[in-house]
């Protein structure tokens, strides 16, 4: 359990102000000076020794990418962008940080920034988040008059912020896609190497990092990186807000330490399951991509990433998705099919063709009207959609999918009997001819 | 070089290279469908996944080998070279996925799709997919487009690799083709529902590897396995585009282009390609003589000593001009023929260009084609190569986007590329403003100077003016004094001498009139005399046939083995692929023929006899396939070319008004007719929303 004062993001809720007085008084803004007087190296090794690490998915360690900029700036000048297409479905922590800790963002931004002598920075928001939008230029407005930004500001880093609003497509919110949108361009993921660092916005080095990754920077350097990694597991440690949705009796926010054990964070913050611990069914741990986990196996599970991906699932963004056992599973994962299915940009073949195929068995599966062989034949797709694409889109639209199948194949093939048995036929499916 | 293992097999490729030009170096066989060598890189297709090993060891996940460069892997480890595996088992289930992906939503339409015989996606699931369907949904249907005259669109058959889409934004320069949707609705389409404003739109139907884009005229024509393939020229401009020319039976049914780097990359005209149904129609397939003001058919026998009565009169008051698709043959035939008669009326300049006579280097695009992809400034001099030479104007846009800087003196038209328009007429050659500082700077400047600049009363005025100009920014090595022909004839005439011998006249002042009789090779383009007797050796009931008074049917160019000479001066032969229509017969065996009736036998009896006089007498037809450029200007000062004289100051005009109607083969094309309404339909501005 998190102590109160090792929160980093002191108004998740909102209950106080976002406004730049109420953000310093919680402690942003304070010895930003000193963290840029203490070089850029400084800065990159305390990230390192934080052990950090990316909050918008994949986990990567922040300071290491970080540290992947060139040395030094030639011809082309290098930029950050922050990652603010927050789609996943089941996250909404990049929301409240934007709504109710704006500065801590904005602070971020400017160390980060400084720390990869970008003298600009792009913070590229979900089409969706209007109210957001208005906060962080609220913001970064704020920052500006108080000129703890922009040219000639009291941190003496030259640095300008620009919020730009997407358009609402989830596949802007990978990485390389978010680059091309933000020049203009259809958001379609970039073919890497070469990567953002080497050629990125405009084709200069770039760095893109989620909200939270960035927002906690300042804290971490601020409190020192040992006492960031003293939270949590080795390898997985610091704070990290959770997002929990689903049949928990109060679903919410809430920043926690890595690792702690879900049925804590399920029992603590959330009020417990719906009618009780023995009422769960599964758990999707970190957003709609990762694979599910049964009741049994979310029962002793740690929140992070090795645990996690032990189980053969992941932290992702941390989202937590609770589902009783009223869920209707094989239905649940046709709507995140769906979803997927959706937001392909429809660039590679597994994907775009992949996804579509996956929903319309899952479809039938949903009502049973499947044969037993397609089960198989589902997870091969899957499989061959996995791996195969030029974005992570691809393996996102997968997991889901194999998760299912991993733990509730019975469940799959019940529905599939029950249906024969109602509808008195043994074979459903009726041959037709493919067109 | 770097050092890379293939499939065990150890090869050393430029780093540089990609993995699958690595793999293709170790002679391993990579499917593909989104990558091609001309276009940027996609990656999107996913056929090409490899298996990359570092250090012994797999990665992750398949790399799709097109997008990723030899250098960009990671260092070697442990001692053991990087390794691409393209067999295995990891490699065939990648492979066997995206080709069973791609298929699911591909209609089984192969019976009924012109594509089959010769699509990628056919050839590749046969190698590379599985045996049967395991998709039991509905396909996928996508709504029909329209793409003009030539492209006939099937997008239900559509895979998305977007090549034609690169091509269009990359290669012709008109970013009309783009995707609309996203995931599995994304459409390849040209918003507007119109054909390419390209000269080269029909490209994107072999770059097609399905049957999505393929030809409208050849719709349901044929397949490919009946038709005979031959290697040929193309002549509809002077470049010599390498085609081969697809006949069934005695009919062409279709033109393609040849990969050729020198000259046409692997792209031709749309006029090269389609004006072949013109081929079919208004054929002069027998000869004619014109009595009491109408033509009547006639036999060889009458047409022949008719002709020879005509010309047996004054040989000075007899001429022979030879038109733009005239063969070497054909005028090296006429020209002995005329100089046997005594008569020096000669000319293969039919449009009264001032140009040739002198040096070879006067009237040849000296830095060759190819020379465009090393150049860094280029002058455009009273041409608009975007319809004088479509497939040349690619190559300058290509330089252009490598950062060549380009200035046009004429016509300031849309050339798919920007440009300094420093002025419209001749006058502007001496001052070229900002333009002559890059021109000055440049290592490797060309100025390219159009049959149109030529073809102008002050045209030899022009013509010194722009060659001091080339004299005066050429470097060691490099000559920047390049001439545009526009008629596929021209170079192959001025390297014979067709021009006018001593005391001769001029096509123009024989088209002027005064002569008794007048010998025309195929010149359709003139105005032409209304008095004394006109013969015409042609193809086509066209202008110069309609005035004739004499028709000697002759062979089309896809009709006859012949040779041409391209701009460039590079000798090439085409080859016949169909026979002439009707009694009509090689043009260089009527000539020797009349030669007989006129008593002035030529000294040849072949078509290798005729050659090897012509090689004997004009040894560059004998380096075929050899462009001279830099080296054969070595000597050749463009400062001494032309005459000086007063330049006027009227606008330089390109000689092409209608892109898709310029000889009697393409005016004869329904198809050629057809792209020109509705350019002219479309001329008119319109605000895309």
């Amino acid at each position: 359990m998190l102590a109160d004062k090792d929160r980093i993001f002191l108004n998740l809720y909102g209950n106080r102000g976002a406004d730049l007085e109420s953000a310093k008084q919680r402690g942003a803004w304070n010895a930003t000076k000193d963290m840029l007087d203490a070089g850029r190296d400084w800065i990159i090794q305390q990230l390192k020794d934080s052990g950090l690490r990316g909050r918008g998915g994949a986990g990567f360690p922040t300071g290491l990418k970080w540290s992947f900029m060139p040395k030094e700036v030639k011809e082309r000048p290098h930029y950050l962008v922050v990652n603010a297409d927050e789609s996943e479905p089941g996250t909404c922590k990049d929301r409240d940080i934007m709504r109710h800790d704006p500065h801590l963002l904005i602070e971020g931004c400017l160390v980060a920034s400084f720390a990869m002598q970008a003298h600009a920075a792009y913070i590229y928001l979900r089409g969706e988040y209007v109210a957001e939008r208005e906060a962080m230029e609220r913001a970064v407005k704020e920052a500006y008059e108080a000129k703890l930004i922009g040219k000639n500001n009291v941190h003496g880093w030259d640095f300008d912020v620009y919020i730009h609003h997407g358009a609402g497509a989830y596949i802007c919110g990978e990485e390389t896609a978010l680059l091309e949108s933000l020049e203009g361009k259809k958001g379609q993921p970039r073919l890497k190497p070469p990567f953002p660092a080497n050629m990125g916005l405009y084709g200069c080095p770039t760095t893109v990092n989620n909200v939270e990754s960035i927002a906690v920077a300042p804290t971490i350097l601020r409190r020192g990186a040992k006492w960031f990694a003293g939270i949590g597991r080795a390898n997985n440690t610091g704070t990290k807000v959770f997002c929990v949705s689903g049949h928990v009796n109060k679903p919410c926010n809430i920043e926690e330490a890595m690792s702690i054990p879900l049925k804590t964070l399920l029992e603590e913050h959330c009020g417990g399951v719906r009618g009780g611990w023995g009422n769960l069914k599964a758990v999707i741990p970190g957003g709609s991509s990762v694979r599910m986990i049964p009741a049994h196996e979310a029962e002793t599970v740690l929140m992070d990433f090795d645990s996690l991906s032990a189980l053969k699932s992941g932290l992702g963004t941390a989202a937590v998705i609770v589902m009783d056992q009223s869920t209707d599973l094989i239905r649940a994962i046709a709507r995140i099919a769906y979803f997927y299915k959706h937001e392909s940009c429809g660039q590679c073949t597994p994907c775009r063709e992949g996804t579509g195929w996956m929903w319309r068995v899952l479809e039938r599966m949903a009502k049973g009207e499947a044969d037993h062989s397609e089960i198989d034949l589902l997870l091969d797709v899957a499989g061959q959609v996995e791996g195969h694409t030029i974005c992570a889109l691809g393996d996102a639209a997968a997991w889901p999918i194999q998760g299912l199948i991993r733990h509730f194949r019975p469940e799959i093939e019940q529905r599939i009997d029950r249906y024969r048995a109602a509808k008195g036929v043994h074979q459903v499916m009726t041959p037709v001819a493919a067109e | 070089m770097a050092k890379i293992l293939v499939d065990g097999v150890e090869v050393d490729v430029p780093p540089e290279f990609t993995l699958l030009q690595a793999c293709e170096a170790a002679g391993a066989e990579i499917p593909r469908f989104c990558y091609h060598e001309r276009l940027s890189i996609a990656g999107n297709c996913r056929m090409c996944l490899i298996e990359v090993k570092v250090g012994g060891k797999s990665g992750p996940k398949p790399v799709a080998s097109c997008a990723q460069q030899v250098k960009d892997l990671p260092p070697p480890r442990d001692d053991k070279l990087n390794e691409l595996v393209t067999k295995g088992a990891t490699v065939a289930k990648a492979r066997n996925g995206v080709m069973e992906f791609l298929l699911i939503n591909h209609p089984l339409d192969c019976p009924i799709c012109d594509q089959g015989g010769e699509c990628d996606l056919q050839d590749q699931s046969v190698a590379y997919g599985r045996g049967g369907s395991r998709f039991d949904e509905n396909k996928r249907a996508v709504e029909e487009k329209f793409m003009g005259p030539l492209v006939k669109t099937v997008m239900t058959r559509c895979i998305q690799c977007t090549r034609c889409v690169r091509f269009a934004t990359e290669v012709a320069g008109v970013p009309e083709l783009g995707a609309t949707g996203r995931g599995e609705d994304m459409e390849i389409t040209t918003y507007l529902e119109a054909a390419l404003t390209s000269e080269l739109s029909a490209n994107v139907i072999d770059l097609c590897p399905v049957g999505a884009l393929t030809s409208k005229p050849y719709a349901f024509n044929a397949r490919p396995w009946e038709l005979k393939k031959t290697d040929s020229i193309d002549v509809m401009d002077a470049l010599g585009s390498n085609i081969r020319v697809d006949a069934r039976g005695n009919a062409v049914l279709r033109v393609l282009p040849r990969t050729n780097d020198e000259i046409n990359e692997e792209w031709i005209s749309d006029k090269a390609r389609y004006a072949e149904d013109g081929l079919q129609r208004q054929r002069l397939d027998q000869p004619y003589i014109r009595e009491n003001g109408k033509l009547r058919p006639a036999s060889w026998d009458e047409a022949l000593s008719a002709t020879a009565r005509a010309l047996s009169g004054d040989p000075k008051r007899i001429g022979a001009i030879a038109g733009d698709l005239a063969c070497a043959e054909s005028m090296k035939a006429a020209l002995d023929l005329f100089r046997a008669l005594g008569s020096p009326n000669t000319d293969c300049r039919a449009d009264g260009a001032e140009i040739g006579g002198g040096a070879r280097e006067g009237y040849l695009f000296n830095s060759t084609i190819a020379g465009l992809d090393e150049a860094d400034a280029i002058l455009l001099i009273g041409t608009n190569p975007r319809l004088e030479a479509p497939v040349l104007n690619a190559r300058i846009r290509k330089a252009w986007l490598r950062g060549a800087e380009i200035g046009v003196i004429g016509e300031a038209a849309d050339l798919t590329y920007r440009y300094a328009h420093i002025g419209a007429g001749p006058q502007s050659i001496a001052d070229l403003g900002a333009f002559g500082d890059a021109l000055n700077k440049a290592q490797k400047p060309l100025i390219i100077l159009g049959a149109g600049a030529l073809a102008r009363a002050d045209g030899a005025a022009v013509l010194a003016a722009a060659g001091k100009l080339a004299a005066r920014v050429s470097k060691e090595g490099w000559q920047a004094f390049n001439v545009l022909h526009s008629a596929a004839s021209r170079v192959a005439g001025l390297d014979l001498g067709f021009l006018p011998g001593a005391g001769g006249k001029s096509a123009k002042e024989m088209l002027a009139g005064g002569l008794d009789a007048l010998l025309l090779l195929g010149v359709d383009e003139a105005e032409l005399p209304k008095a004394g007797t006109v013969i015409y050796i042609g193809t086509h009931g066209d202008a110069g046939a309609h005035r004739a008074d004499i028709i000697l049917p002759g062979a089309a160019y896809t009709e006859k083995d012949a040779t041409w000479v391209n701009t460039e001066g590079r000798v090439q032969y085409g080859r016949r692929a169909a026979f002439p229509k009707g009694q009509a017969k090689d043009d260089w065996a009527i000539l020797r023929a009349l030669s007989g009736v006129l008593g002035k036998v030529l000294p040849y009896d072949s078509l290798e006899a005729l050659r090897a006089k012509m090689i004997a007498d004009h040894p560059s037809f004998g380096q075929v396939d050899y462009a001279p450029g830099h080296a054969g200007a070595a000597s050749f000062d463009a400062g001494a070319i032309g005459a000086a004289g007063a330049l006027s100051e009227a606008a330089f005009k390109s000689p092409i008004t209608d892109f898709y109607l310029t000889n009697p083969i393409a005016r004869a094309s329904k198809t050629m007719a057809e792209c020109s309404k509705l350019k002219a339909s479309a001329s008119h501005k319109v605000a895309a929303e």
